[in-house]
């Protein structure tokens, strides 16, 4: 049986790619990805978890993640696509209106 | 000890009447303020006769609780008031001549704008005046005694638009605020000790005590502390320069406020606490120094005054001081039988000045008078009684009064009674020489043609007029009155009688025959009347030939006296000493320490500096706000790893 420790290991490396992904790159579809990578980051964790305790909350809240993170892709596309169509960019740089 | 459920009527009466005109006066008409700032003082006196008729020695002393105030622990204070045989005295005088002026008032305002508000404070006056007279504790006593000092404040600086009006009235506050500093020490002792401040407690508690013959106790303390409070209320030294400017004031309430009436509150105190000055004679002494040397202090002053009001004013002070004398020589009677016809007399005498004020339209300044005795008669004549009076010449009521202290003086020291008989002979001639530069002579004042707009200064009277004219008969009504209680005043201490009324407060138990050997020879006393009757004589004579005889005298005696002159008119400076003294000092300290150190360098720092230091720190921390969607999300996983390294170090599960 692969050690928990190996799961949790990935999980991290998933997790700090994703928030290094999301702190470095510029386009917004890219930021977007680099957060379902997180977001998937933490569910390989929790199932981790679970399997190893045995215990069926952790899976449970992996749907709920999933169901949150399709919900938030579908809205997120939509803003997406409503940015390029008025502004021809996704450079999260220059979507700025509301900075002072 | 008779319980009487009328007394509580007597002050609550004319508050009826101060609420009424001042809250409804100014949308009413003259005759309804007329009516009811009149009918409730009236009320009240008729009340205090029909007391006063069936007032007997032996079911004496009245009182009445109304209602409970403060019961804190064992310690209580209720609205209670009492009277007996002196507060009787009081209550007559106040709402008496208080009446009397009331009436003259309406006279003398009746062109003033302020006229509801002007007798809505002389009824709130005479509120104050008889709690403080009826009270049945200290600590009523003080509230009465504050609210005295409240109307006078309102009433001097009744022409407010005025500056030196206001000012005046700022001054008479401060400085009796000093005095009631030390009335509340005194208070503050009493409850301490016996914890109470019932009259009757106090003074059975305190008559237990041995007498403190030397050096200064709990009794000396308390009594010089209610000195102190008495200094400030009645103008003693060193507290009586408020009573000159208060003069400020319209006359008739010079005449109620700072004449009959309030000033003698402090005579009164001081009487109503006898017991515990008998058992300190060392605050007795100091009692009666200050009363003898205001009395011929003031008295020096008023010599070379010239505003009419003015003389009156120091001759307050110098007969307030006699008081004082015989209170120090533990003949209160004395006191307060003098208090009762100086009340006579000086209410007369002011109410005479008010009304040569107005009839010459607003002028103060006796040098710009004389003559008037064709044109006014009646005042002339009320007024030569009142100065016949207090000079002290038989059988009017000064005389009476006077003698009696000056006989008291004698026997507890006879330099009191050195400097009362001078004092005696000044009073005589400042005020003979007052008569005769006011009403004999030529008027000196404007000649009738350009006469007109006089009334900008002074006791404003907005009529412009011609030649000096009688009063109208609602101003001579009252001066005919106190004229007449000016002649026959003094009867009532023939043989004594007064002070045997007065035996059971002040002589309660002391017994008779005791009490008369104690006092001097009968051919003493007759040497002694003897004598103050010539100084009296000799001041009238004195005052005669400087002022009617030879007029060009008075310039030269003064011109060549010099300094002494000067230092007189100026009233020896002693304002120019208290404001370089006292007031700059605290102006300068309170400017330098409080105004630009604690208040602009603590408090106004403390306030600017925390809103700066914010402001400060948000300039800095602003930069984090940068709208970078990036930077945000690089704070958030910074904060996310501290955490969590935070949990790990720590070992954390």
């Amino acid at each position: 049986m692969i050690p928990l420790y190996y799961y949790l290991i990935l999980s991290g490396i998933l997790f700090v790619c994703g928030v290094l992904g999301f702190l470095i790159k510029r386009n917004i579809i890219t930021i977007f990805m680099s957060i379902e990578l997180m977001l998937n980051g933490v569910n390989l964790s929790f199932v981790a978890f679970a399997a190893h305790w045995h215990a069926l909350s952790g899976q449970i809240f992996v749907f709920f993640v999933m169901v949150v993170a399709a919900a938030e892709a579908a809205v997120g596309l939509a803003i997406i696509i409503a940015v390029y169509r008025t502004r021809e960019t996704l450079n999260v740089d220059q979507v700025n209106l509301l900075k002072l | 000890m008779t319980q009487n459920p009328y007394l509580w009527l007597i002050p609550v009466l004319p508050l009826a009447g101060a609420t009424i005109n001042g809250i409804l006066g100014r949308r009413s008409s003259r005759t309804a303020i007329t009516t009811i700032a009149l009918v409730f003082p009236g009320i009240a006196f008729l009340l205090a006769l029909w007391i006063a008729s069936g007032f007997s020695s032996a079911s004496a002393p009245y009182y009445f609780d109304m209602a409970h105030w403060i019961r804190a622990g064992n310690f209580q204070a209720d609205f209670s008031f009492y009277l007996d045989q002196l507060s009787l005295v009081m209550l007559l005088v106040v709402t008496g001549v208080g009446f009397l002026i009331h009436i003259y008032s309406v006279g003398y305002m009746a062109e003033d704008d302020g006229y509801y508000r002007f007798m809505s404070y002389l009824n709130l006056f005479m509120f104050f005046m008889l709690t403080l007279i009826l009270a049945k504790n200290y600590l009523l006593m003080f509230i009465g005694w504050e609210g005295v000092g409240l109307a006078s404040y309102l009433l001097i600086g009744f022409w407010f638009i005025k500056d030196s009006a206001a000012s005046a009235g700022k001054k008479a506050f401060i400085t009796n605020r000093i005095g009631d500093f030390g009335f509340m020490i005194a208070l503050f002792l009493m409850i301490k000790h016996f914890g109470t401040l019932d009259f009757t407690k106090v003074f059975a508690q305190v008559a237990t005590q041995p007498t403190e013959l030397a050096g200064v106790g709990l009794l000396t303390s308390i009594g010089l502390m209610l000195m102190v409070g008495a200094a400030g209320k009645s103008a003693q030294i060193p507290l009586y320069v408020w009573l000159p400017d208060a003069m400020e004031g319209p006359t008739p309430v010079s005449a109620l406020i700072h004449a009959a009436t309030m000033v003698t509150a402090g005579v009164y105190m001081v009487a109503r606490s006898h017991v515990i000055f008998e058992h300190a004679p060392g605050a007795l002494t100091v009692v009666a120094v200050i009363g003898t040397l205001t009395a011929f202090f003031a008295a020096t002053i008023g010599i070379a005054q010239t505003d009419i009001k003015k003389v009156l004013a120091y001759s307050t002070v110098s007969q307030l001081g006699y008081m004082f004398m015989a209170c120090g020589a533990a003949a209160f009677s004395a006191g307060i039988f003098h208090l009762m016809t100086h009340a006579f007399f000086k209410g007369l005498l002011f109410l005479a000045a008010g009304s040569v004020i107005h009839g010459v339209g607003g002028e103060q300044d006796m040098r710009k008078m004389g003559g008037l005795r064709k044109y006014m008669p009646v005042t002339f004549w009320t007024m030569a009684i009142a100065t016949v009076a207090i000079a002290g010449i038989p059988p009017f009521a000064g005389f009476w009064s006077k003698d009696e202290i000056l006989w008291k003086a004698f026997n507890a020291n006879w330099i009191y009674w050195l400097i009362g008989i001078v004092t005696a002979f000044i009073t005589s001639f400042y005020m003979f020489r007052l008569l005769y530069m006011t009403f004999f002579g030529e008027y000196r004042g404007a000649a009738p043609s350009d006469s007109h707009g006089h009334g900008d200064h002074g006791d404003s009277h907005g009529h412009g007029h011609g030649e000096p004219h009688e009063s109208p008969w609602v101003m001579l009504g009252p001066l005919v009155v106190l004229a007449t209680l000016s002649v026959v005043g003094g009867f009532v201490g023939y043989q004594n009688r007064f002070e045997h009324f007065l035996d059971p407060v002040f002589n309660a138990g002391v017994s008779e025959t005791a009490h008369e050997v104690a006092e001097g020879s009968a051919s003493t006393e007759h040497l002694l009347m003897g004598i103050s009757i010539a100084v009296a004589f000799l001041g009238w004579g004195l005052a005669y030939w400087l002022y009617y005889k030879r007029r060009d005298l008075p310039e030269k005696i003064a011109a060549s006296l010099g300094g002494l002159y000067d230092a007189v008119v100026h009233k020896y400076y002693i304002d120019e000493l208290y404001a370089s003294l006292l007031i700059k000092p605290l102006v300068d300290g309170s400017t330098a320490i409080l105004w630009k150190g604690v208040d602009q360098g603590v408090i106004d720092a403390t306030v600017n500096g925390a809103a700066a230091e914010a402001r400060h720190v948000s300039d800095v921390t602003r930069h984090m706000q940068s709208g970078n969607l990036r930077s945000y999300a690089g704070w958030v996983a910074a904060g996310g790893a501290a955490v969590i390294a935070y949990m790990v170090w720590m070992g954390v599960r």
